[in-house]
């Protein structure tokens, strides 16, 4: 079976359409077949439409993604009752510990993601994992700073990553590989991401997951939760009229 | 016995809309692939040009079947050649340079 590339972080500015359509067009032609942008929590719904016209005008598949950045855990709580049933993707930037222990334990988050260039800002330990295991929490790793840092801030983000990897492996913590990138010109072929993903010693097979299985299984499970059919985990609505 | 070498080639494109010479992208290749893996993990990719079409924009590649994946890490991770914005993608890779040419060429 063919696999599903899927980047679920690109942040294109949303007040320039030039630059939305061009990530788009270079998205489809790197091979992707499904791609989430980052909106800002009050975006028109008008704009999620024109988005996902112009990603069905170049073959790709579109999800809404909403990153929360929350000071603290019951500022979290709200804005995923807020959020939760309006995008497809929510991913937490996890820049406190107690933002990121509700994060992991809380099974309407996707995706935790850590900042990259604050070191001590992450808390991806083996507590934080083992909670992501009982939750459907996803680490994500952007590899952007990858790309963009050299020398000795770069090693020390690989160093930070292959532990975090390592923990992820170990509590079987599934990880997502995105771009996370602003522009087109830092955009690589899912092969090329997950041959960067080596670096931090993930294997090849693991690395295509992280770039394929792995998110596809995150935007499938969603697309159902927020379908009209869904009622509750296991129960979904088959068929509707006076002969049921 | 020795073990027969194996190696693999691979086409990559590159993405620019300045044109290189041959020099100046494999100086940017060598470069990314020393960063990442040390002059000692980079003599042992077994890296070497083998073809270089400034006006396509195409090189193809040569490097052990072992050190593919390092060698497309580097060349992935490559973002400027002679300081100006860059990204290098490989189209294919293929253990001939016949059937490499073959699907490049469709």
């Amino acid at each position: 079976m063919k696999r599903i590339f899927v980047d679920l972080h690109l942040c294109p500015n949303p007040n320039e359409p030039d630059c939305v359509k061009r990530m788009v067009t270079k998205a489809s032609q790197l091979g992707y077949n499904l791609i989430a942008m980052s909106l800002p929590p009050n975006f028109v719904k008008e704009r999620g439409q024109w988005l996902q016209g112009l990603c069905s005008e170049a073959g790709v598949d579109f999800v809404s993604r909403a990153d929360l950045k929350s000071r603290t855990p019951g500022e979290l709580i709200n804005g995923l009752r807020k959020l939760r049933r309006k995008f497809e993707i929510i991913a937490v930037a996890c820049e406190s510990k107690n933002v990121a222990r509700q994060a992991s334990k809380d099974r309407r988050v996707d995706l935790l993601n850590f900042p990259a260039l604050d070191f001590r800002g992450r808390f991806f330990d083996r507590a934080e994992a083992e909670l992501a295991s009982k939750g459907l929490a996803v680490f994500e790793v952007d590899l952007r700073p990858l790309l963009t840092l050299e020398g000795p801030p770069r090693i020390r983000l690989l160093s930070t990553l292959r532990r975090e990897v390592a923990i992820a492996k170990a509590f079987r913590v599934p990880v997502v590989i995105s771009s996370g990138v602003q522009d087109e010109s830092l955009m690589r072929k899912p092969r090329e991401m997950a041959a960067l993903a080596s670096l931090f010693d993930l294997d090849e097979a693991s690395a295509l997951k992280a770039v394929s299985e792995n998110p596809a299984a995150i935007v499938k499970r969603n697309k159902q939760k927020l379908s009209a059919q869904f009622v509750a985990p296991g129960i979904r609505v088959v068929r509707r009229g006076k002969d049921c | 016995m020795l073990k027969r070498l194996k190696r693999r080639y691979l086409a990559v494109q590159i993405d620019s809309a300045e044109k290189f010479s041959q020099k100046e992208f494999m100086d940017a290749v060598w470069g990314s692939l020393s960063k990442l893996y040390g002059e000692y993990g980079a003599s042992r990719s077994g890296l070497a040009p083998i073809s270089y079409n400034e006006q396509r924009g195409l090189a193809v590649l040569r490097a052990l079947h072992d050190e593919v994946q390092n060698v497309r890490a580097a060349v992935a991770a490559v973002t400027k050649i002679n300081g100006k914005p860059t990204a290098l993608h490989v189209e294919a890779v293929s253990g001939t340079i016949k059937s490499l040419r073959n699907i490049t060429e469709h």
